[in-house]
């Protein structure tokens, strides 16, 4: 049912590299998911509105007042790399 | 028509908030760079989303404004995917609620009012900002990072690439007009995609839609559109399709060029932002916001024709902008005559300010300057022509007319005593002229009023020169 | 006596009359950490230096004659998916290794305010993606109660720093049963308060729509001693409630007569320990004899609850780990030619097994072909079992289970078998799907391992499970009982 090109498909979206034995265990894993799905086809939710938020509460927007930002050298206080303050991506251009 | 050209947009426009979108730093254009960035715009772990209450009332300003409906209830998305740009691995969007949905904008043709339809206005966060160094590296900045935006898409109701001009320019008048956004297209404030095709009305055959991305001004997208245009049908003519592809416009080359093959349908696994809690929009607020709109373009053109007099055309042209028909608005206040100045307006104004790419805004002199150009015409001191010298010199160095028409001696002479002796001189030096127009050429006439012009340098008042050339011959 | 014994309320009188210093008390849990972390590694990373400054600000106060913080010199543990500014925060992930959080979560800021004394960021599964804690990049914490056994998890640092008097108090994070379950592994009070009753501002997200932090303590007045710290509406997360506070520790009593407990029958008939069962039954009866009216009730809808959870949480993990990409902070491979590269390679290297396995099986149920029948199936099946739960509780105060089906089990002996880990889920996941409250409190011991009874209680009725809680707890041995 789900074939190593799904799970190659899959990967791909979430930019996640896998060894081929690997793509195999998966393959299994999507396929136990699919068990799931099964189970759960059982059950009517024709006319259910989906739970989108289980908390029934609304919260007010945010008032639009600025609050001050991080000093850069917090905002680039982790980067891998950093250059004339940019965040760095050595060697790729896309 | 064999062909038929389908043309629909989507365009992303910057509100203009004091703050982001889902935090308090500030949204300005420019600044050092990343020095507008906070956990949440760096979408650092942990971090939290909360929504600005500004973008989401500029949002629902534009939908009203274009006669859409607004969710009284809806939620925020995330569309999945990944880009350097892009801090989260997802951009927070709207998927199956917007904001507002439906909707249209009108557009004037030359024949006549169409209604352009708009599927959507959501609302959703800008990305950052990525530059190429020389040596490839890739330097990313992330102050533009979570700036509010409105991702406003049209059915493909446009026909032809100037359609769609003229639906743009009227979108981003009324953006501007409720003062949501400044539009400016080369900040990026407003950034406009395009979906192109075209159908053979007698095979009912039709092209792969193109996507034309990175167009930065109307100018550069009307071109693109028209290269498309042609493109489309020859390959039609040929027997050929379009590839379903992307492609940008090359200024220097004055083509489109692929940029993103086709590819499969983008999967971007469109989920909830459960860090959001429920928008909810209460009637009242819709209401509140509907009663704080100004004035849009179509009521100010009505208004213009009522109260100014003006001939729909005139009325038009100037309640293209706000900052045009605010112009108008306050000329008359100090002028007498509503159609005289618009035609000052509509005439040389607009046609230097289009010569040299100029906005309203730019002009070197205000409404009142112009104003008493107009009485300085009106009052006999100065000649019609005279008066489009001043104005050329207004625009160049913003100077008061009465100061330009002193300092270069440009007053009117209406003194008989003063002209008889270059009338006399005139006619003395073009006696076949004379023969001429007394034969019954009364193009000779014009020619000697015009030598007594060239030679006062124009300052003669025109019909005293006619009235006094005229009795001399017949003398 | 070993002050590092007592209880959290104890250790603050004793600092409020002067009997201790908060200096001294930080000293003696520093030395019991020395002391347990070679057999116990429930940190990842200990702040000693930071917890004596803080020590010695307080000991200034009360020299000074200021008013204290209702947490004044409690030694606490926090786990390591909670951001603490200035101090690793790692979520047990080679990935965020050095990362160093630019700013504080809510709840941490709150401790600081309450003069609590924070000892170090806890032990925990990676991105606390796990039943167990063996999926740390840091090694696996062990159970103070048998050093062969896991101490439950994703919280497992938490409840076993706390067990073995490493700290006195501990926050971990609940998103499918996080904190309960190694509350019940090691033998603590363990709380999940209500979706949006606690700040998650800081919290690292898991599955945003689950997760909730909770607190963990060697007793029921302890534990609501932290909660009652914590919760509380914050600007900074919009999907917190504003409501009223409730005091628990004023309104916290052991009069449990008349109350309306609800023993769903589904839940015995799921495969479990039978010895797991019998305590747990043992547990009803005391409930019973205390004057709580216990009727079994059925959940039809709630054997969906584990497919349920599993496609929802996956799809939020998925989506929630893409921030993790190598190019802002966080681990960056060192071989790439291409951008695809850089994220590929930085993001298999640096996740574990698990965290790889949770981020597909959730893209795969959002992805176009599958988001309806998968991801847009379960919102819907989660609408019927909150529906369900929020019947029940117009009629009952609260449900009673097993925590987990399971004694705590041999490090190593699940680790490759993933569905029976979910499983062992089955009991807690219903309190996160539908948003409600739940607790863990101890009920018995089987040669020496801890079983745990599960309270659950309606939204934002935290009073009612603490109260049946400690009801309990007295009738069952004392406040001192789990010490
Ligand atoms: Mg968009
Ligand atoms: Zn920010």
């Amino acid at each position: 049912m789900v074939s190593k090109e799904d799970v190659k498909y899959i990967a791909e979206l979430c930019k996640l590299k896998f060894s081929e034995e690997e793509l195999e265990e998966f393959t299994a894993e999507f396929c136990r998911i699919i068990g799931f799905v099964e189970l759960l086809k059982e059950v009517d939710t024709e006319g259910v509105e989906a739970t989108y938020h289980v908390s029934p509460k609304i919260q007010p927007l945010r008032e639009d007042k600025v609050e001050p930002s991080l000093s850069r050298e917090k905002v680039l206080q982790n980067a891998p790399e950093e250059q004339y303050g940019y965040f760095k991506l050595p060697r790729i251009m896309d | 028509m064999r062909y038929k050209t389908m043309i629909g947009l989507e365009i992303h426009v910057e509100l203009m908030t004091k703050t982001k979108i889902f935090c308090g730093c500030p949204n300005d254009f420019g600044g050092d760079v990343n020095t507008h960035c906070c956990p949440v715009c760096l979408g650092l772990p942990g971090a939290l989303p909360v929504l600005n209450k500004s973008a989401v009332e500029y949002a629902i300003k534009a939908g009203l404004a274009f006669n859409s409906q607004i969710a009284t209830r809806t939620r925020m998305d995330r569309k999945n995917y990944f880009y350097p740009d892009l801090v989260k691995g997802y951009q927070i969007s709207q998927d199956e609620i917007p904001l507002c949905s439906g909707g249209y904008v009108e557009i004037e043709k030359e024949d006549g009012p169409k209604k352009i339809r708009l599927m959507r206005i959501h609302i959703e966060e800008d990305t950052g900002k990525s530059i190429h160094t020389e040596e490839a590296d890739t330097l990313l900045d992330y102050n533009r990072g979570g700036v509010p935006l409105i991702e406003i898409v049209t059915y493909p109701d446009m026909n032809t690439p100037e359609e769609a001009r003229l639906f743009l320019e009227k979108l981003r008048a009324t953006l501007k007009y409720i003062e949501v956004s400044d539009c400016k297209m080369e900040e990026g404030s407003l950034r406009c995609d395009i979906n192109i095709n075209v159908i053979d009305t007698q095979t009912n055959t039709r092209t792969n839609i193109t996507e034309l991305k990175n167009l930065n001004s109307f100018k550069a997208a009307v071109k693109a559109m028209e290269y498309e245009e042609k493109r489309h049908i020859a390959l039609l003519e040929a027997g050929k399709n379009t590839e379903g592809e992307t492609r940008r416009w090359d200024e220097v080359k004055n083509e489109t060029i692929v940029m993103r093959e086709k590819g499969g349908v983008a999967d971007y696994r469109y989920a909830p932002d459960f860090d959001i809690a429920p928008i909810v929009i209460e009637e009242e607020w819709i209401d509140e916001i509907r009663n704080s709109l100004p004035e849009l373009p179509h009521d100010k053109k009505e208004r213009f024709i009522r109260e100014y007099g003006l001939p729909e055309y005139d009325a038009g042209v100037l309640t293209q902008s706000k900052e045009l028909a605010d112009f108008y608005e306050e000329t008359n206040k100090y002028a007498k005559d509503p159609k005289q100045v618009s035609n000052w307006i509509m005439g040389d104004v607009l046609r230097r300010l289009k010569d040299e790419e100029l906005e309203i805004e730019d002009l070197k002199f205000g409404p009142k300057d112009l104003a008493h150009l107009l009485e300085l015409i009106n009052s006999g001191k100065i000649s019609n022509n005279i008066g489009k010298k001043v104005l050329r010199e207004m625009f160049e160095t913003g100077g008061k007319p009465e100061k330009i028409v002193k300092e270069r001696g440009l007053i009117q002479i209406s003194d008989e005593g003063e002209l008889e002796s270059i009338v006399k001189k005139v006619l003395s030096e073009n006696q076949q002229s004379i023969i001429d127009y007394k034969n019954g050429k009364d193009r000779a006439l014009g020619y000697l009023i015009g030598q007594v012009m060239k030679a006062t340098k124009g300052k003669a008042n025109p019909q005293l020169v006619n009235k006094m050339v005229r009795e001399m011959i017949e003398e | 006596m070993d002050i590092t014994k007592g209880t959290a309320m104890e250790m603050r009188e004793r600092i409020i009359n002067k009997e201790i210093s908060a200096r001294e008390l930080v000293k003696a849990h520093m030395d019991r950490i020395e002391e347990m972390e070679g057999k116990i590694n429930a940190f990842i990373t200990v702040t000693k230096e930071e917890a004596f400054k803080k020590a010695d600000l307080i000991d200034a106060k009360i020299k000074n004659g200021e008013d204290l913080g209702a947490l004044a010199g409690i030694p606490i543990g926090i786990k390591d998916n909670i951001i603490t500014e200035g101090i690793r925060t790692s979520c047990g992930s080679k990935m965020l290794e050095n990362f160093i959080p630019p700013y504080e979560a809510t709840v941490v800021d709150k401790i600081n305010k309450e003069d609590g004394i924070i000892l170090g960021k806890t032990n925990m599964d990676e991105f606390a993606m796990g039943s167990s804690t063996e999926t740390s990049y840091f090694g696996t914490t062990k159970n103070p109660l048998d050093l062969e056994r896991v101490p439950g998890g994703s919280s497992g640092g938490s409840a076993a720093a706390v067990k073995s008097n490493e700290v006195a108090l501990s926050l971990g994070s609940d998103t499918g049963g996080s904190v309960r379950q190694p509350a019940s592994f090691c033998g603590v009070v363990g709380i999940k308060p209500s979706y949006g009753l606690v700040s998650r501002y800081g919290l690292v997200s898991l599955a945003n729509s689950f997760d909730q932090i909770g607190v963990m303590g060697r007793n029921v007045k302890d534990a609501a001693l932290m909660l009652q710290v914590i919760v509380g509406h914050d600007a900074k997360d919009s999907t917190s409630t504003d409501m009223e506070r409730i005091n628990y520790l004023d309104d916290l009593n052991e009069d449990i007569r008349d109350m309306k407990i609800a023993v769903p029958k589904e839940f015995f008939e799921i495969d479990m320990d039978n010895r797991v069962r019998e305590n747990v039954e043992k547990a009803i009866k005391v409930f019973e004899e205390l004057g709580g009216k216990v009727e079994e009730i059925s959940l039809p809808n709630s054997k969906y609850g584990l497919p349920t959870y599993y496609i929802l949480s996956t799809a939020e993990i998925s989506s929630n780990m893409s921030r993790f990409d190598g190019i802002r902070y966080g681990y960056r491979a060192k071989e790439y030619n291409s951008l695809d590269e850089l994220y590929m390679n930085s993001r298999s290297e640096a996740f574990g097994k698990e965290v790889k396995r949770r981020i597909m099986v959730g893209t795969y149920a959002l992805s176009r072909d599958h988001t309806e029948d998968y991801y847009k199936k379960a919102l819907k099946v989660r609408t019927l079992i909150k529906n369900e739960l929020d019947e029940a509780f117009k009629k009952y105060d609260i449900i009673l289970s097993p925590t987990s089906p399971h004694l705590p089990f041999k490090i190593g002996e699940r680790i490759n078998d993933p569905v029976n880990m979910y499983k062992a889920d089955c009991f807690t996941i219903l309190a996160n799907l539908a948003g409600i409250c739940a607790l863990s409190i101890p009920c018995g011991y089987i040669e020496g391992l801890p079983v745990g009874l599960q309270i659950m209680g309606d939204r934002y009725k935290e009073i009612d499970i603490l109260k049946a809680a400690y009801a309990f707890e007295l009738a069952t041995g004392g406040v001192n009982n789990a010490l």
